[in-house]
């Protein structure tokens, strides 16, 4: 099996994606580190991150643009960094502005679009314009070329797949192809298209209200100049994200549903022909490979080592409850490994402590970048 | 009864719980998905449900709120033919600009959560519930979904979409009636992340949240004298009662992290907590849901 430094060889992106609570923002700063310690300069790309997390990276006053994290803080905690660790909390509404600044002709489109109601709703909170964004901003650090490797930590979504589909629905939508010639009344098109448009257009009308209707057209309108531009940045995204230098790694969970979840965003990738890297499984309770098949008589020798009977009997129950979750977990992910015919399975334990910091994400960075060596004698070593 | 709270807390198993109870209860109460994840019935190894509304067991019933078909049941109930309802969906028009418009899948949503909440239902020959309970989407950033209503009322500022739309904002907002919990694990961000998601409900949506549920809890099995001589133990013996011992430090030092994290929790939030255990089980089925059913009080 190969390493995660084998996987991330050579790429200039690494994108984490996966459902939510399975610790992507956590994996995405451990890897960002992980590869800077290794001597590259990195960009990690997080999305609300953990107070205390942004805290260690020295993030808390952090805008829409990287910063350094402060090379000290590493020394402070005794993680030795090689090359350089950048930070960035995506902002997604600063985001769409300057792009709108970006692609706008002159002041005055700029303006109408930024104040129109509807771009503002979308802005901030149409499903699928923080996904958009991230990507967007990612396509703008990539084209500057500041960093050898930039690492997204993926919005959370309700469904693995609106994130692959958020830059082609938000082009679609700012497109409005049909709509704009059909939103002006005099239009070319009230006269060729007939009954039926009038129709949905006014069973609309009545139901939204013209009002809404109204902000829509304005919306279009605004829009209108820039539709190429969109397009043409939205195809060049595309293409980066299917580049042979960018990486999908999937993040996942050991239980059933999240596992679900991995398999089901893994046939989207291969699905869209975007390059899967492998897939990272999240507090993995480890089994001791030499304990299956548990002694018999651990109750009776617990009872004798401990000299304590009710002690003994509650250890051996509680051993017997982790190593029922510890076969669930190698079940899963057995499943997982053979769904995604991939040899590229890393596992992080389920560590006692919750991670927060950056001696935490060194922690963590001992699994995800073990070599195969050091996973078995680490997976001996805990039980 | 609305559940909420980040990705992976145990949004469903909470919201089938409190189905279980209810129902228990003899009130008829159904629980509804609403992100088309069918996490309930396949709580119950039950098929999918999709958008009907199917019994589960006695008194309970679930339901997968596909916000696609609520559009199509709105429109039906506001133009009351069924041959112009399936003409419009034809058109590629009004599919767009349905699309195109902000909000207005979740609000449909919100919509037929309300229609279920009616004891004089819309639609035809619907049942009558004592109790909706809602199992909401994943909180990814702040409180989008219950904040459409309130949102829509605001673009749509005339046309019966618009007091539509304030009706919803009534319903979430309506204290005596709905109720709003969240759901939280016992770890560093889920805690920040409640006390987050409480203090926008209030200040953002006007929801005052009734309970927070830490889930997940694991039991104090050992005491510290007893973790000090395990400690011991995981250093001296070798094999099986080594990985024992250490399992059962995992188990203390766990244990203890979580209940510096619901200390936390209680200072953080205004809303009292309730506790539920982790459970030591692979798989959560009906069964693990009817005990923590049990305990939640």
């Amino acid at each position: 099996m190969p390493t995660l430094s084998e996987v991330l060889d050579g790429k200039e992106i690494c994108i984490c994606a996966g459902s939510g609570g399975v610790g992507k923002t956590t994996t995405s700063a451990a890897i960002a580190t992980g590869m800077a310690a290794q001597g590259l300069k990195v960009c990690v790309l997080t999305i609300d991150p953990a107070k205390r997390l942004a805290d260690s990276l020295g993030l808390e006053e952090l805008g829409n643009e990287a910063r350094r994290v402060d090379p000290a803080l590493f020394e402070e905690q005794g993680v030795e960094v090689k090359g350089e660790l950048w930070a960035m909390m995506l902002d997604a509404k600063a985001t769409f502005d300057e792009l709108i600044a970006r692609q706008a002709p002159d002041e005055e489109s700029r303006d109408r679009v930024l104040d129109n109601r509807i771009y503002q709703q979308i802005s901030s909170a149409l499903a699928g314009s923080q996904e958009y964004m991230a990507m967007e901003k990612l396509f703008e650090l990539h084209t500057e070329g500041r960093f050898d490797l930039l690492v997204l930590d993926t919005p959370p979504t309700r469904n693995a797949l609106d994130f692959l589909e958020a830059p082609k629905r938000l082009t679609q939508f700012i497109e409005g192809k049909s709509l704009r010639v059909f939103m002006k009344p005099t239009g070319l098109a009230a006269k060729v298209t007939g009954r039926g448009v009038s129709v949905a257009l006014s069973v609309f009308k009545r139901i939204v209200g013209f009002d809404l209707l109204a902000d829509l057209a304005e919306f279009f309108n605004a829009f209108s100049g820039m539709v190429d531009g969109f397009q043409a940045r939205a195809k060049r995204v595309n293409k980066l994200l299917a580049d042979p230098g960018t990486c999908f790694l999937v993040v996942c969970g050991p239980q059933g549903e999240p596992i679900d979840e991995a398999v089901y965003f893994h046939r989207k990738l291969v699905e869209a022909k975007l390059p899967f890297g492998g897939v990272i499984v999240n507090k993995v309770h480890y089994p001791a490979d030499q304990l299956r098949g548990e002694p018999e008589d651990l109750p009776a020798t617990l009872a004798e080592t401990l000299g304590d009977e009710d002690l003994a009997r509650r250890v051996a129950a509680n051993f017997s409850d982790y190593r029922a979750l510890a076969e669930r977990d190698a079940r899963n992910i057995e499943r997982l490994a053979n769904e995604l015919s991939t040899r590229t399975v890393i596992r992080v334990p389920y560590l006692d402590e919750d991670v927060h910091d950056l001696a935490g994400l060194a922690q963590i960075n001992r699994y995800l970048f073990a070599t195969g060596e050091e996973r078995v004698a680490m997976a001996a070593g805990r039980a | 009864m609305i559940v909420t709270g980040k990705g992976g807390v145990g949004k469903t198993t909470v919201a089938v719980a409190l189905g279980l109870r209810a129902a228990a209860e003899g009130k008829r109460t159904i629980v509804c998905e609403v992100a088309s994840q069918e996490n309930a019935s396949r709580m119950f190894d039950h098929a999918e449900v999709g958008f009907h509304e199917v019994e589960m067991e006695e008194n309970l019933w679930s339901i997968s709120i596909d916000p696609d078909e609520s559009m199509r049941e709105y429109v039906l109930l506001q133009l009351k033919v069924r041959a112009m309802r399936d003409m419009l969906f034809r058109s590629r028009i009004f599919n767009y600009l349905a699309a195109a418009t902000p909000g207005l899948k979740e609000l449909v949503t919100i919509g037929k959560i309300w229609e279920l909440a009616q004891l004089d239902r819309k639609i035809k020959k619907g049942r009558k519930y004592d109790l909706v309970i809602v199992d909401a989407p994943a909180t990814g950033h702040g409180v989008g979904f219950l904040q459409t209503p309130r949102t829509f009322a605001n673009i749509a500022r005339v046309g019966p979409i618009h007091s539509q739309a304030k009706q919803l904002d009534r319903l979430i907002t309506d204290h005596e009636h709905t109720g709003t919990a969240i759901v939280a694990l016992p770890e560093e961000m889920p805690v920040n992340e409640s006390a987050a998601l409480e203090r926008d409900l209030r200040d953002e949506v006007g929801v005052a949240v009734d309970r927070v549920y830490l889930n997940g809890l694991y039991p104090e099995r050992f005491s510290k004298a007893e973790a000090g001589r395990l400690s011991g133990l995981a250093e001296s013996e070798k094999g099986a009662v080594k990985a024992a011992a250490r399992a059962a430090l995992s188990e203390h030092n766990r244990a203890r992290s979580q209940r510096a994290q619901l200390a936390r929790l209680r200072r953080r939030v205004e809303a009292p907590v309730k506790t539920l255990p982790f459970l030591f089980e692979p798989d959560l089925g009906p069964e693990a849901a009817r005990r923590l059913s049990r305990r939640l009080g």
